[in-house]
């Protein structure tokens, strides 16, 4: 909503020299936002004066471009010093009547005619923007000022044309040439740009706005609409209502009008300080009288309404071509305005083309009608139509304003476009009751949390409008008509609040009983992160969408779950409609990122949630009376997707760059392999790998991560195809996890072990297996043959060669035992390690190596 | 260096003369100021306080004298010793200092190495923001919720006092879960959680729900899609807007320091009476308002900056929590982590935050601070 400050004002008595910006401070107090306080007119400095057309010539340009140069007499004080060029080559130039030469300008608009009066800014003068104009020559002229659009004015939006002033101001005195335009106009003032949320209706109006800063500033308030509705009347045009979503409609009759007389200058440039283009007199008092009632109504040609009007449902297979001109198929759900031919407009949105206002129109039927806001909702977004009206009625229309406003349309009607007022009028419906409520008077205090007494209740909501009675403790509230967010008593308690002001809020920390500070989840996920980051990852945060393309590019076959996605209906993008089932995808493309950006070595990860489906069946909608039953949250809680908090990592390029102390050390799949580790050792749980294969990973180079029997994810080298299909640099590396599935497998508090001071017992064994064996399973062997003795165990050597025969290789294991109790003899220590190397011959055929 | 025996001979004077033992100890003391090294001292302690030095050769003569001549002659041996060996562990500590010092200097190495023992990671600044922002709250007692991101039609609008033919429930402004019809939506905001909360918890419920949300919105500059929330939720008795307030009022300074706020109305289906929590801008401190000379970018010279919504829970909400609205009242706020992060770190362009630029993650040094 654009109002300007001049508009209000003559509505609430605002003290004198009241600025916007302490308006829009006052008003922000009442609930409203402000965007923006702009000036009218008032940024306009230097001589931009009143001037007559003489005479021009049209010079078609090179560029397609038809400028105007023109001779304006701008009067003698702004008269040039030499006479300018003349209009046409060879002609002379004479001086004005007045002794003085004109002004010769360039122009670029072709809405004027010679004679109009028009407004020029002239050399020295500061236009909106700080745009400081000077004599320039241009287009082969010396163009010695400007004349001047709305817009270069900032007086409105319009810069179809230069303003074209006629002959006389809106009082009838004739233009003074050469005087100052603003001041002459009358125009200079404020706009308050308010975006206006969906329960302060009533101040998408003058008459809201004014009211609200007339009770926030403590002046007196002039209500443009008072004026009651009479009981139901069909003395004027006939008009019937068939549809429950329309309660009243208002119909006057004005005869005998000019809709060709020129709108007043007050009002167009109101209009185009509200951000409203000037079309015509009637619509432009149509439009006047919306803005300032805020009361939407329509002006029909009468003489094109066939027979009565009726407002009804639409019939399957109607269309009405709406004032936009675009042709619409109606659904039984849109309300119609209809005459005995048909719709003739969409209840509340927009009217047809065929009852149009027309020059030629001389009888006037007005509209002011009152409909539901859920019906019109709707049909705006059913046609994609957001109106004026429509944007006013989805927000409440005070039903108690249309009969006052559709007179203050007849009587504009009246008074500038020359037309009778109808006797005979229609009122169909009548205003409906506003639902009343009983509350405490107690209530706002202590649900504000600051001392409001009920003195102070009763007369803050009589001040907004509501009938207040008062029974002892308890009032009995009825809102006024124009407001429909009053229904429930928190509604009442928001009133006072705004109107006692928030600023007055006490600031009081509420004490909450003993907390049991984060779940030991939330905490070991904070310690993952952090250990992650420690050992050198970066997190990152994805979008997570995907595409069945991802499932190709990563060579998931067709039974994986992964290919389980939720859809989206209207996805930001169509190339990506699922939710991601894997975060590697994101990560694949933060490293591209980082890569594209000539940052190689990096080393990634994200925590996040992944999604599954768990089929199409609908989420239960329950009422919201009361608390669902178990049986409608458990339904809830069966058809939400599965979705998992997953954790992914991802490194490339060099783990370790070449330094002063080394060479470079290549990420690789034991990076990832020891995030796997590090998330196990920080979570608290014992994790194992054996060799898995699966989607996206190299299979020979390939881990499952198993903890408690149960696989929780996959790391180790990407296969070349995904590394190919993503563009990935070559051996990037991959771990991908369940963090939800590991957390579920962290066991419970854990107990410590004495410490033994008794002396440690060092042996070293190699031992000579199969290539196929996997190190893991030699390892636990040896532990499993050496008994509780064995302290810890570390392979510390590999090799393959002579003498260790071909297809086999020699692991070297460093074993340390120790007792609790006492000191370990050397024949305790021998047979110890004797049954390891046993045990690792009989599991897995490993053979001592000789000495 | 010289020998002892160049400058004394023992048959030409008494060796246990007062004269001769002097001469002795000056001999030694000269001989171990003169050695520099280790090594240099060791001969220097052989040469005189050896078993073979002059003054060990003078104490065994002591056995030829008679026994009245042996006491003086004895005491003045022992402290011709006594100056000897006083004088060498004086020598040993000093010469052994300037070994070891020069041995160390020898060692020194370029402390301005770089010596990092991993690569720089780092936390991403929002998660870092979002654990700073919770723990305020668990420091006070409360707890931290967390739901599901693909919810509930019902638990993400109705539930919430938002009907049917709220404009928010649009496709231009919400992200639905196939099929058409589902009642599925990706969570617009984290009050689902807060309603889950009312359901799952007992009574007093204190929650505070940070987490990812979703929007079918631009992605530019000021708009991502996906973007981070926290929200708190506050149900007990006698639960006021002043307790809000007072919330509120606590968390902004421990985020921004002493700033001042203000509540402006606004409106919210899920709150009633709802207020927007307003900051004095940080850059212009109001001084841009009114001030066409000096405008802010960052308040558009407004003096304030929106940080979030708020107000008292709507009883609506609480009822289709099955929560009696005579006896519990509650508040409950909401705030973005990505705009809190513009303000208190200035990171000036959302898109930085989700594009995965590890030098944007690495920017506050893997903490939010």
């Amino acid at each position: 909503m654009r109002a300007p400050v001049r508009w209000i004002a003559e509505w609430a008595a605002l003290p004198a020299g009241l600025t916007g910006r302490e308006l829009a401070e006052a008003l922000v107090t009442a609930g409203l936002e402000i965007e923006s306080v702009e000036a009218v007119g008032g940024d306009v400095s230097g001589p931009v004066v009143l001037g007559r057309v003489l005479d021009f010539v049209d010079e078609p340009q090179k560029n397609g471009k038809t400028i105007r140069w023109c001779h304006v007499d701008v009067g003698v004080e702004h008269a040039p010093e030499v006479a300018p060029k003349p209009v046409r080559k060879g002609e002379t130039v004479a001086p004005l009547p007045h002794g003085a030469w004109p002004r010769g300008i360039v122009c670029g608009a072709l809405n004027f005619a010679p004679g109009d009066h028009v407004i020029v800014a002239l050399p020295g003068s500061v236009l909106p923007g700080g745009f400081e104009l000077g004599s320039r020559k241009t287009y082969g002229h010396v163009s010695d000022g400007m004349i001047c659009a709305e817009d270069e004015l900032g007086l409105g939006h319009d810069h179809a044309g230069i303003m074209v002033l006629g002959d006389a101001d809106d009082a009838g005195r004739p233009w003074v040439v050469g005087a100052p335009a603003l001041p002459a106009l009358d125009v200079v003032d404020e706009v308050l740009d308010m975006p206006i949320t969906s329960d302060m209706g009533h101040c998408l109006s003058i008459r809201g706005l004014a009211r609200e800063a007339a009770q926030v500033t403590g002046v007196a308030f002039t209500d443009p609409v008072a004026r009651a509705t009479p009981a139901a009347t069909s003395a004027g045009y006939p008009v019937s209502i068939e549809a429950a979503s329309c309660r009243l409609f208002v119909a006057v009759t004005v005869s005998g009008i000019d809709a060709t007389a020129p709108t007043p200058r007050w009002m167009a440039t109101r209009l185009a300080a509200a951000g409203m283009r000037s079309i015509s007199l009637p619509v432009d008092i149509s439009n006047y009288v919306m803005l300032e009632t805020g009361q939407p109504n329509h002006c029909y040609d009468a003489d094109l309404i066939d027979g009565a009007i009726v407002v009804r449902p639409a019939v399957a297979g109607e269309h009405l071509v709406t004032l936009d001109d675009v042709d619409r198929a109606l659904s039984t759900d849109d309300l119609l305005i209809a005459d005995a031919t048909g719709p003739i407009g969409l209840a509340g949105v927009m009217g047809g083309g065929r009852t149009e206002v027309s020059a030629s129109t001389t009888r006037i039927v007005i509209e002011a009608a009152s409909f539901d806001p859920v019906t019109v909702a709707r049909m705006s977004r059913r046609h994609k139509l957001a109106s004026e009206a429509s944007k006013r009625f989805e927000r409440h229309v005070d039903p108690g304003a249309a009969y006052a406003a559709a007179h203050r349309v007849a009587g504009l009607l009246v008074s500038l476009a020359g037309g009778t007022l109808e006797p005979g009028e229609t009122v169909v419906g009548s205003v409906p009751a506003m639902p009343a409520q009983t509350i405490d008077a107690g209530l706002p205090e202590r649900i504000l949390g600051m001392p409001v007494p009920a003195d102070r209740v009763a007369a803050i909501l009589a001040a907004s409008g509501v009938a207040v009675k008062r029974a002892g403790d308890t009032l009995e509230l009825t809102p006024p008509s124009w407001r429909a967010d009053l229904v429930d008593p928190y509604d009442y308690v928001e009133e006072v609040g705004i109107k006692v002001g928030l600023e007055h809020l006490p600031s009081v920390v509420p004490t909450a009983p003993a907390g049991r500070g984060l779940t030991r989840e939330q905490s070991l996920r904070r310690a993952v992160g952090r250990a992650l980051a420690t050992a050198g990852f970066v997190e990152v945060l994805t979008f997570g969408w995907a595409s069945e393309a991802d499932a190709e590019r990563l060579g998931l076959d067709a039974s994986d779950r992964r290919r389980r996605s939720v859809a989206l209906v209207n996805p930001l993008a169509d190339t990506a409609p699922l939710l991601r089932t894997t975060i590697l995808p994101g990560l694949f493309g933060a490293l591209a990122r980082n890569a594209s950006r000539g940052l190689d070595d990096v080393a990634l990860f994200e925590v996040g949630r992944v999604f599954f489906s768990a089929g199409d069946a609908p989420t239960p909608l329950p009422g919201v009376a009361g608390r669902p039953s178990d049986a409608e949250l458990a339904a809830i809680a069966a058809t939400l997707p599965e979705q998992p908090r997953h954790l992914a990592a991802i490194v490339a390029g060099d783990w370790r760059p070449a330094g002063w102390n080394g060479a470079a050390v290549r990420a690789g799949w034991q990076h990832v392999l020891g995030v796997g580790e590090l998330v196990a050792s920080t979570v608290g749980v014992e994790l194992t790998r054996r060799a898995g294969s699966a989607a996206p990973w190299h299979p020979g180079r390939c881990a499952e991560l198993v903890v408690e029997g149960v696989v929780v994810g996959h790391a180790g080298e990407l296969h070349p195809q995904a590394i190919k299909a993503y563009a990935l640099p070559a051996r990037a590396s991959a771990l991908e996890l369940d963090l939800d599935a590991l957390m579920g497998l962290v066991g419970g508090p854990g107990s410590i072990a004495a410490v033994s001071s008794h002396p440690v017992a060092k042996e070293d064994v190699a031992l000579i297996v199969d290539e196929s064996v996997p190190l893991a399973a030699l390892e636990a062997s040896v532990v499993a043959g050496a008994g509780e003795l064995l302290e810890s165990v570390r392979l510390f050597d590999i090799y393959r060669g002579a003498p260790v025969p071909a297809g086999k290789k020699s692991a070297a294991f460093a074993l340390r035992f120790r007792a609790a109790d006492r000191t370990l003899t050397e024949s305790e220590v021998a047979a110890a390690r004797d049954a390891a190397v046993a045990r690792a011959a009989s599991d897995l055929g490993a053979r001592q190596r000789a000495e | 260096m010289p020998g002892p025996h160049d400058t004394h001979d023992l048959t030409e004077a008494d060796p246990l003369s007062a004269a001769s033992l002097d001469a002795l100890v000056a001999d030694a003391l000269a001989a171990f100021a003169a050695a520099s090294g280790v090594a240099a001292l060791k001969e220097a302690r052989l040469a005189h306080a050896g078993e073979r030095s002059p003054i060990a050769l003078a104490n065994r003569a002591i056995g030829r004298l008679t026994p009245a001549e042996r006491k003086d002659a004895g005491r003045r041996i022992g402290m011709a010793r006594g100056a000897i060996n006083g004088a060498l562990a004086e020598r040993q500590a000093i010469v052994e200092a300037a070994e070891l010092e020069r041995a160390l200097s020898e060692e020194s190495v370029d402390v301005t190495l770089p010596v990092a023992l991993a690569p720089e990671g780092a936390i991403h600044p929002i998660t870092g923001l979002i654990e700073l922002m919770s723990d305020v709250f668990v420091a006070m007692g409360w707890e931290v919720a967390e739901g599901p991101e693909a919810e509930a039609e019902w638990l993400n609008f109705d539930a919430l006092n938002i009907g049917a033919d709220h404009p928010a429930r649009g496709e231009s402004d919400t992200l639905f879960v196939a099929p058409v019809g589902s009642h599925r939506v990706l969570r617009t905001h984290t009050s689902p959680v807060q309603l889950r909360s009312l359901l799952d918890r007992e009574l007093p419920v204190y929650v505070v729900c940070p987490g990812k949300v979703y929007r079918a919105d631009e992605f530019d500059a000021t708009h991502v899609p996906v973007f981070h929330q926290i929200e708190g939720l506050c149900v007990d008795k006698g639960i006021t807007m002043a307790h809000l307030k007072g919330t509120l009022d606590h968390l902004a300074r421990t985020m921004f320091g002493d700033v001042r706020t203000r509540f402006r109305p606004n409106y919210f289906p899920f709150t009633e009476p709802s207020a927007e929590m307003d900051l004095e801008c940080f850059v212009c401190h109001g001084a841009s308002v009114g001030n066409p000379d000096a405008p802010c970018r960052t308040c558009r010279s407004e003096g304030w900056i929106e940080w979030g919504g708020c107000g008292i829970v709507n009883p609506r909400v609480l009822r289709a929590a099955g929560i009696d609205t005579d006896v519990y009242s509650g508040f409950a706020f909401g705030m973005g982590i990505e705009r809190t992060l513009m303000f208190r770190n200035n990171a000036a362009d959302m898109r930085d935050m989700v594009e995965g630029d590890v030098r944007f993650s690495r920017s506050l040094k893997g903490e939010a601070r």
